[in-house]
């Protein structure tokens, strides 16, 4: 039989989702066409400002690329606009002379900027914002001029002025409320976003109707209804959009502001549907994707006839993308006389939080600052969620506390867990239920859940324990990776007792159940082993991570950055030349200081690594590796009016000490003369902090995923203590830790008081001192190892051939 | 009809057992593998989640971990495996003697 042919006319957001959907619910069911007016694969419009701010490529914002609509068999036509639908016959003619027939026709034509009819409109260097190519006129505008206008302080006004902002432009709003954003966010809101943009150097012209747009071919600048005038050699529109119902509206389909459907997206001519922007629902049209999408959802399910609730109009919500303004609203939020709401604000931080009430339901809200509460928040309002609900949210972090339970317990099904990769609460509780999963490890390899920054973490633990409840049994043995059953202390107790010395030999020992094990296994068999045998063992650079491969650190693009090791983060105009020439020479693309006190190449291509290296002719920095990255120093005594101790020499020194070593994890370090702490001892792997007459350490301190502050470990009268006591520390956590544990969790899980016992018998740090010496003395620069050695100079060749 | 060439890349003993090499002929940048002695395979350099290049992955028996977000692709048919889905371009590898060609 043949397949029923299914036409989707706009090739955007909301019509492609819901063919996504449909695919998702059947596969084969229908022979698909999609026709698109702009010459691309369906993009994500939301993210145009990270184009326009230049955080994104064009190609980082497209959502279904060719290959996608290749292989699930979709005919596409791009740079088509559909120009005649006969419904008579359930054809549709393209302006480029296609004409496809059809059994079910989709509308999801989007809208258009509205250009506001004032003299003056069609002066070039006037543009809306809607889509890639407006994106493409304003970066290429702000190359030439500096002066620009954006008229509208919505949404999408206010994201625009932002990209122009990052393109360096001088950047003025125009709105003819006095207020920005009116219709998501409620006064004092407004208020607070203004200034926060302000003080970003965004410029605002409030109550300002615009008159006409001054120039002669080019625009140069707006009058206002009050006769004054602001230059301006780029105009942006950003006064609102209308639905796209030209075509549905000469051929017969019932349009009101947008094409009319009922609660299962049908138009009033039977077999052709309405959804997005374009579609008008019970009065209503959206131009937010939440609702969009809810809408492709039903008629999806009604094209491949699955059972649906009918479509019943959405609640909405914003989130503001304007770099450093968080603000979040939904649902009604104005004041109305038979309205309640909870209010919180306070100025110094810039927080502001209000939440409605009516009737003792929670009917919107308005968030400034701090965000948080947002999703939780939205589901509420969605619900009709009682106002005694409020106490949850607001006073959540406070129970957590005192009462030991667990936020995941209240959190919804469909609330996302893992923000990185899209895993909601409720995935990964039908994965513990169906797959009778009983680990975080299985349940990242099912559901991808905690798998990129591993933040969320704690909460699938919460959540499989909660899950599991008496079945649960916490287990104190982690096995490494999947691979294997066997847990860090069992596999390393065997690579001593057992004298094994290759990876591949553990593998096959303790039976790995894959033969050649995987990327989270064979870079830590590597380090235990490395450990294990100082002297005897051969690093496998096979089973390295690539930034550890090729000493250097992998970027999005597939370049390179390169850190030079400076001691103790001092330099010398020699070495800035150095440095200087080589960026010049090889056209380095970004240099700059990093987090650390050290500079940072970013850009390089793989094959110069090594003559990068050469001219450098400075020790690897170890940016990229879990080992020493840096020892961070304050100016000390020698010239701070506060300083008690010589911090750049004791820096200097350790970093000299320590530099090679590889550890479980990356280790960072710093040395501060005073209790100020302007190296930030107090946030590192081992801080010291100089006092009169002595020196402070402090260990497990740390600024990253797991901010922890570090605890003090011990306080020594002398230089060669500090060395002592970090070095002896450093070599426990070398011979204990798990790979890839950094001090912070390390110092958690075996606790300082019994790290603080092990090494209060100076026997015993000698010992550590000892092989921590053993491990040093074979290590080599690997910088200089790639530039003399040809076996692995080999590894930055490319083969072109041309 | 389809036309298929052979390109050389190369002798065996200049590809490391298990670490990737980037091949660019014209347009296409291949990620070329040398799996064991006298076994290669070949996928196109670009992971489908980020476009990560797959040639700087570690290697473990048949699959590729990609080194920007640990995607784990087969390099037998170029499948990208669970929790993610995709597949990326495979390209045929043939060794005559100790000459190692790719079909284009």
């Amino acid at each position: 039989m043949d397949k029923r042919k299914l036409v989707l006319v706009g090739n955007g957001m909301a019509g492609v989702n819901c063919i996504e959907h449909i695919l998702k619910l059947k596969e084969q069911s229908y022979e698909i066409t999609i026709f698109g007016t702009e010459p691309h694969p369906n993009y994500n419009r939301i993210q145009l400002s990270y184009v326009l701010g230049g955080s994104s490529k064009f190609e980082d914002i497209v959502l279904n690329d060719l290959e996608w609509y290749e292989k699930n068999n979709i005919h596409l036509y791009t740079g088509h606009t559909v120009t005649k639908i006969d419904h008579e016959h359930r054809v549709v003619h393209t302006d480029k002379g296609i004409v496809e027939s059809y059994d079910e026709l989709i509308l999801a034509t989007g809208s258009n900027p509205f250009i506001l009819p004032i003299p003056g409109a069609h002066l070039s260097n006037v543009i809306s914002y809607r889509d890639i190519k407006d994106c493409e006129k304003m970066i290429e505008a702000s190359k030439t001029y500096k002066k620009a206008a954006v008229i509208g302080g919505g949404l999408l006004g206010l994201e625009a002025a932002r990209g122009l902002l990052n393109l360096s432009m001088d950047v003025t709003v125009i709105h003819v409320m006095d207020t920005l954003m009116e219709r998501q966010l409620d006064p004092i809101a407004s208020k607070l976003l203004q200034a926060e943009l302000e003080a970003q150097g965004m410029k605002f012209r409030m109550n300002a109707a615009t008159e006409e747009l001054i120039g002669e071919d080019r625009v140069e600048g707006l009058r206002f209804m009050d006769g004054s005038v602001l230059d301006a050699d780029l105009v942006v529109m950003a006064v609102g959009i209308r639905p796209n119902v030209e075509l549905a509206k000469e051929h017969g389909i019932e349009v009101n502001r947008g094409i009319v459907v009922n609660d299962y997206l049908e138009t009033s001519v039977p077999n052709i549907y309405a959804v997005g922007e374009c579609a008008e629902h019970r009065g209503n049209v959206y131009g937010l994707v939440a609702p969009l999408y809810e809408q492709g959802q039903v008629l999806a399910k009604r094209l491949a006839k699955v059972e649906t609730k009918p479509y019943e109009g959405s609640v909405l919500s914003t989130k503001l993308k304007v770099s450093g303004v968080d603000v979040f609203s939904a649902g009604e939020f104005i004041d109305q006389p038979d309205t309640k709401a909870y209010r919180f604000q306070d100025d110094f931080q810039g927080v502001y939080k209000k939440v409605l009430v009516k009737d003792e339901t929670i009917i919107g809200a308005v968030l400034f600052g701090e965000i948080d509460e947002g999703v939780r928040l939205f589901q509420m309002i969605r619900n009709g969620a009682h106002e005694k609900e409020l106490k949850t949210i607001f006073s959540r972090a406070k129970t957590e506390k005192e009462s030991g339970t667990s936020q995941v317990m209240d959190m919804a099904d469909d609330e996302l867990i893992c923000g990185c990769n899209g895993v909601s609460k409720g995935t990964i509780v039908q994965a513990i239920n169906e797959l009778g999963l009983d680990s975080v490890e299985s349940i990242k390899g099912c559901t991808g859940a905690t798998r990129s920054c591993g933040g969320c973490k704690p909460l699938v633990q919460d959540l499989l324990q909660c899950t599991l409840g008496d079945n649960f049994q916490k287990v104190e043995k982690e096995p490494i990776c999947s691979c294997t059953a066997l847990s860090r202390d069992e596999v390393v107790e065997a690579i001593r007792s057992m004298k094994l010395t290759t990876t591949k030999e553990v593998m096959n020992v303790l039976e790995w159940n894959q033969e050649n094990g995987c990327s989270k296994c064979r870079p830590a068999l590597n380090y235990y082993l490395g450990m294990a045998w100082p002297k005897e063992y051969e690093d496998e650079r096979t089973s390295r991570f690539v930034n550890e491969r090729l000493h250097a650190n992998i970027q999005k693009d597939g370049t390179y950055s390169v850190v030079p090791r400076i001691y103790g983060g001092v330099t010398s105009p020699e070495q800035m030349r150095k440095i200087a020439d080589v960026a010049d020479k090889y056209e380095i693309p970004m240099v700059k200081i990093t987090g650390g006190q050290r500079i940072d190449l970013l850009g390089v291509k793989k094959e110069d690594l090594p003559n990068v290296w050469a001219d450098l002719d400075m020790p690897s920095g170890y940016a990229y590796a879990k080992a020493l990255r840096t020892v961070k120093t304050c100016v000390g005594e020698d010239f701070c009016r506060f300083g008690t101790q010589d911090s750049i020499q004791m820096g200097i020194d350790m970093e000299k000490r320590f530099e090679r070593l590889w550890t479980p994890h990356k280790v960072k370090m710093a040395v501060s003369a005073c209790p100020r702490n302007c190296a930030e001892s107090g946030i590192k792997d081992i801080g010291v902090v100089g006092v009169d007459g002595g020196w402070e350490l402090y260990v497990g301190g740390n600024g990253g995923v797991h901010l922890r502050g570090g605890d003090l470990f011990i306080k020594v009268k002398t230089r060669e203590e500090v060395l002592e006591w970090s070095s002896a520390f450093i070599q426990y956590y070398r011979e204990t830790a798990k790979y890839l544990e950094r001090t912070s969790h390390w110092v958690e899980r075996v606790e300082l008081e019994h790290i603080q016992e092990v090494l209060k018998d100076e026997g015993t740090r000698a010992e550590l001192i000892k092989r921590m010496d053993e491990a040093l003395e074979s290590s080599k620069d690997p910088w200089k190892e790639a530039i003399e050695e040809r076996s692995v100079r080999q590894m930055f060749e490319k083969v072109t051939i041309s | 009809m389809r036309v298929s060439t052979l390109i050389k890349i190369g002798t065996v003993d200049e590809f490391q057992v298990n670490v990737g090499k980037l091949v660019e002929i014209e347009d296409h940048a291949i990620a070329v593998f040398r799996l064991a002695d006298r076994k290669f395979n070949a996928v196109e350099n670009r992971c489908p989640h980020k476009g990560g290049p797959l040639a700087e992955g570690i290697v473990s028996g048949d699959y590729v971990f990609c080194p920007l977000h640990d995607w784990k692709i087969d390099l037998k048919d170029g499948n990208v495996q669970a929790p993610d889905h995709g597949c990326v371009k495979k390209f045929d590898v043939t060794i005559e003697g100790e000459e190692v060609f790719i079909t284009l």
